[in-house]
């Protein structure tokens, strides 16, 4: 009796498990292997970034042009290491909803706490 | 499908197969996600000593650039350099053992860590640097508060004094370098975990356990690897490069 109910449970969860839907059915799955010329392409694209940021750190581009320079350098950078070296182009869309979700949560942190600090000194106090 | 049919698949299925998976896809998916996720958490926690950074330095602008601007930029240049190279070693890592190339693998791997530790001793360098000049901030050293030698202003450069502009407190200067210690310091951890994950990575492919079939590991510590980096990419400018046109204009 007892195994009885043991292997009934047991088929339940083993004809939802094994459903056609299943996450191992769906495209995306199989591992993709980067070739090395793309791995070389990105480092180098990496290494002239670098000197270009570095390079221009020394010229007076006027207003906040340098720092807006510099952080869109710094952005593209990092957006070529987490396609390519992390292999985030070639996975699945639940880790790219993974990566965004965590870039979306620090721009809440970011964006709620600079329009505070940033806004204090627009109104006079009563 | 019967319960001995399961038993049967994962017999026949790699040993590395833990019982919880349908298969190794699904395992190293899995383990990815996981840590994507951990990364998540990590991007939380370096964003906010970013986002104080980036509070303090519109607070203070003059000082910040007055600090950033008596850090080494070419230390801090080549250093950028070497986690970038250290970077591409780590993903060949990763491709040699997809390839199933374990002697590759095991060169790339031991790259990697030495370049990791080049980094950590020019880091060192600056550390030591920061100590000679008196800029390690509060009392952090017996002996040695922070009490930086200021530049008189139209008096001669000297590298070792700092150039204060008038009408800013060296006290916003030591602002900054609480925030440089701050950052680079646990992302010199970060680099020090690195290696010691990188130390087992390199154990377990000498033993020949990673395959083309199952790497997740290599793989995994790669993420790590290459998100330490990332976090240097936004670090170098933001601490060395910001302000280096207004250097002595101030």
């Amino acid at each position: 009796m007892e195994t009885a109910i043991r292997h009934s449970s047991f088929t339940i969860y083993h004809s939802i498990y094994h459903s056609p839907f299943t996450i191992h059915h769906l495209p995306n799955m199989s591992e993709h292997i980067v070739s090395r010329k793309i791995y070389f392409a990105i480092f180098g694209a990496l290494m002239v970034g670098t000197a270009a940021t570095v390079g221009a750190a020394f010229i007076d581009l006027g207003g906040h042009l340098n720092t807006v320079l510099a952080l869109t350098i710094a952005v593209i950078k990092a957006t070529l290491v987490v396609l390519y070296f992390m292999h985030v182009r070639y996975s699945s869309r639940l880790t790219w909803v993974i990566v965004g979700s965590g870039l979306f949560w620090l721009g809440i942190m970011f964006a709620l706490t600079l329009s505070d600090y940033w806004s204090r000194n627009w109104i006079t106090p009563f | 499908m019967t319960e001995s049919h399961i038993a049967t698949e994962h017999a026949a299925g790699h040993p590395a197969l833990q019982h919880h998976f349908e298969n190794m896809e699904q395992q190293r998916e899995a383990g990815t996600l996981g840590m994507w996720v951990f990364l998540v958490t990590e991007i939380m926690f370096f964003g906010g000593m970013f986002l104080a950074y980036m509070l303090f330095r519109s607070a203070y602008p003059g000082a910040f650039v007055a600090g950033s601007n008596h850090l080494d930029i070419n230390l801090g240049a080549i250093n950028t350099g070497v986690l970038i190279v250290s970077s591409l070693t780590m993903a060949l890592a990763v491709y040699s053992t997809q390839v199933g190339q374990r002697g590759m693998a095991v060169v790339f791997l031991i790259a990697t860590m030495v370049l990791g530790l080049t980094f950590l001793g020019i880091k060192s360098v600056e550390y030591r640097d920061k100590y000679r000049d008196s800029l390690v901030p509060g009392r952090l050293i017996p002996g040695r508060p922070f009490h930086p030698a200021v530049q008189e202003h139209g008096a001669p450069n000297d590298p070792h004094k700092l150039h204060l502009p008038e009408g800013e407190s060296v006290k916003h200067v030591e602002l900054f370098y609480w925030i440089y210690f701050a950052l680079t310091g646990v992302h010199a951890l970060h680099m020090i975990i690195g290696i010691g994950l990188l130390s087992f990575m390199l154990y377990f492919s000498l033993r020949g356990r990673y395959s083309p079939e199952y790497h997740a590991p290599i793989e995994i510590s790669g993420l790590y690897w290459h998100f330490v980096d990332i976090v240097w990419i936004f670090l170098f400018p933001l601490l060395y490069l910001l302000g280096r046109h207004l250097e002595h204009g101030g």
